[in-house]
């Protein structure tokens, strides 16, 4: 689709909207409110990535955590250990690489296999990594983590500022450039002839091998892909949370993600990012509000498999095409 | 084109493929009949690379391909459709069509830009379509297509592969008898069109004794019998093994 054919699609006009609207939030929300949509960007990002490999290639992980730690702990090493290079405009492309390369590896073993094998995988080299995070306290200050502290971004520091000032200014406008960036980016990859490659292999992995798709590496294709997403997602988070800890790789945080994915709707290509948006505040308002959150997030789940299997984007998207059908006939 | 020698393949004591030797030729239409477990699938699975050979040797354009895995018999120009239709379900019938051809092509690395801009594979898979007579079903998914259909744009999928080398493992079966015909005028006419080679394997003999220049007769993993239609269906042999009639 062209520029122009973008500029008629109604889908691109509310996208649109949408982009100037998230321009003038931090005008609308409280510092608190921000902060949380903050969070629920950075995993908007790690949503999109986790859903090319469930959504679009049909491979269910619960490791993913392992990619988001990896690029949070690229961060927060490089602030501890390499301050001279601590800029977003390095620390950005240090952490997709450091989480390509984790990808890569991992991937390898994990593609091999598909299904639940495929999960367990995944789920076992994540915690493979969030014991070498733990455990080796004098480089990744184990179960204490690491502190992050605020970078600089071409040359321009922000010394004596506080945290929620940096949040709501620069980091605010940048975390949205870089979310916008990797929508557009993942919304070409889904609608490519690469995209409907790991769709066939999704909907039919015998066809798809007998038409030439060398479906085991386009796999690990779509695994790289994914986790660098999740470690640009983990990257963006440690500036909002300013501290890193070994349990972004445990596999209860690499639930989470699957958990947001499910709440949006992986069917749907917008699905994770309200997966994601919802699930931030449903969190901390269902912890703030109970000490048995974990009840309401689970009791969530429930009702949503049973009632909403296409997610909630899923369900608005379903009702949307009953009303548009409804139209049409009378 | 095609050449096979001593094919062996054994699942435990079932000898599936049993020193199978044959040859198919530029421009043919060769069907494989034979009663239920006489080995037809698994010849065209091993053809195909969908399973290895314990031994023997396949030979497709003077290339060894015995062992080469299906990407490479793709590229070679070996396509096959299946008994069972394999589709893309949650794909349209066009976008069924252009995977295949962006496979062909090597475009699938293109990760980018969307696949409609891709204009001439949309044209080219729209001529495809054309030529089954199923363009004006081009937006549908599988699950609007009656079963026919679905094994005509198996099919096509195949054929998009720009293929050689067809393979058709049991084209009309599942399809209604009054619509098994038109499905096969619409293949052959197709096929005819750019002079494929064709390998069936079909149960119905009006469409093997219609369509084939050649029969191919297995039993029990082994080539019983080789001819023009007329002529194996006359071999006493064929008649006690596939039709039961002993005179």
């Amino acid at each position: 689709m062209g520029l122009t054919g973008m500029v008629k699609n109604p889908r691109w006009i509310v996208y649109s909207l949408i982009f100037i609207a998230l321009l003038f939030i931090p005008r609308i929300l409280s510092i608190h409110d921000l902060m949380l949509f903050e969070y629920g960007i950075t995993f908007a990002i790690v949503g999109l990535g986790f859903n090319l490999l469930l959504g679009y290639t049909g491979l269910l992980s619960f490791g993913h955590g392992a990619y988001f730690a990896t690029g949070a702990y690229t961060v927060a090493m490089i602030a501890k250990y390499l301050p001279q290079a601590y800029s977003l405009e390095i620390l950005i492309p240090a952490a997709l690489f450091f989480s390509m390369v984790l990808s890569i590896i991992f991937g390898f073993v994990c593609v091999r296999h598909t299904k639940i094998f495929f999960s367990i995988l995944a789920l076992s080299l994540s915690m493979l990594l969030f014991a070498l995070l733990f455990k080796l306290y004098h480089i990744t200050g184990g179960s204490d983590g690491l502190r992050v502290p605020l970078p600089t971004l071409f040359g321009m520091s922000f010394k004596g500022i506080r945290r929620p000032e940096f949040l709501s200014g620069t980091y605010y406008y940048f975390l949205l450039g870089m979310f916008s960036v990797s929508f557009l980016v993942m919304k070409g990859i889904v609608n490519s002839p690469f995209g409907k490659a790991l769709q066939a292999i999704r909907d039919n992995e015998v066809r798809a091998e007998l038409i030439g798709i060398r479906v085991r590496r386009y796999r690990l294709y779509s695994f790289i892909i994914s986790g660098m997403f999740v470690g640009l997602g983990g990257a963006l988070w440690t500036f909002v949370n300013g501290h890193v800890t070994a349990d972004l790789s445990h596999w209860v945080f690499s639930g989470e993600i699957v958990y947001m994915t499910l709440l949006g709707g992986f069917g749907i290509f917008e699905g994770p990012i309200v997966g994601a948006i919802i699930f931030t505040y449903l969190k901390l308002y269902a912890m703030g509000n109970t000490q048995y959150w974990m009840f309401v997030i689970g009791g969530t789940l429930i009702v949503l498999v049973l009632l909403l299997p296409n997610g909630i984007a899923g369900a608005f998207a379903g009702l949307w095409t009953k009303i548009k059908k409804g139209v049409e006939e009378t | 084109m095609l050449t096979i020698d001593n094919l062996k393949k054994h699942f435990g004591s079932v000898k599936a493929v049993d020193h199978v030797n044959l040859e198919i030729k530029e421009g043919e239409i060769v069907s494989i009949i034979g009663t239920n477990g006489a080995g037809k699938t698994t010849l065209v699975n091993l053809i195909s690379g969908y399973i290895k050979p314990d031994s023997g040797r396949i030979q497709f354009l003077d290339k060894d391909i015995t062992y080469a895995p299906p990407y490479v018999r793709i590229k070679l120009g070996v396509g096959r459709s299946f008994q069972l239709i394999q589709l893309f379900s949650n794909s349209t019938v066009l976008d069924n069509v252009r995977i295949a051809l962006f496979s062909k092509y090597g475009m699938i690395r293109r990760g980018l830009l969307p696949a409609d801009r891709y204009s001439s594979v949309t044209d080219e898979a729209i001529k495809i379509l054309d030529s089954f007579s199923m363009s004006d079903k081009k937006n549908l998914t599988p699950k609007g297509l009656s079963e026919g259909d679905l094994k005509i744009l198996d099919i096509a999928i195949a054929f998009a592969l720009k293929s050689k080398l067809l393979l058709l493992d049991e084209p009309t079966s599942g399809v209604a008898t009054n619509d098994k015909f038109k499905v096969m005028d619409s293949i052959v006419k197709a096929i005819k069109k750019e002079g494929i080679s064709t390998l069936i394997i079909e149960h119905d003999m009006d469409i093997v004794s219609g369509y084939s220049d050649r029969v191919i007769v297995m039993h029990e993993g082994k080539v019983i019998a080789e001819g023009k239609p007329n002529e194996v269906m006359e071999n006493k042999e064929v008649k006690a093994t596939v039709f039961g009639i002993v005179s």
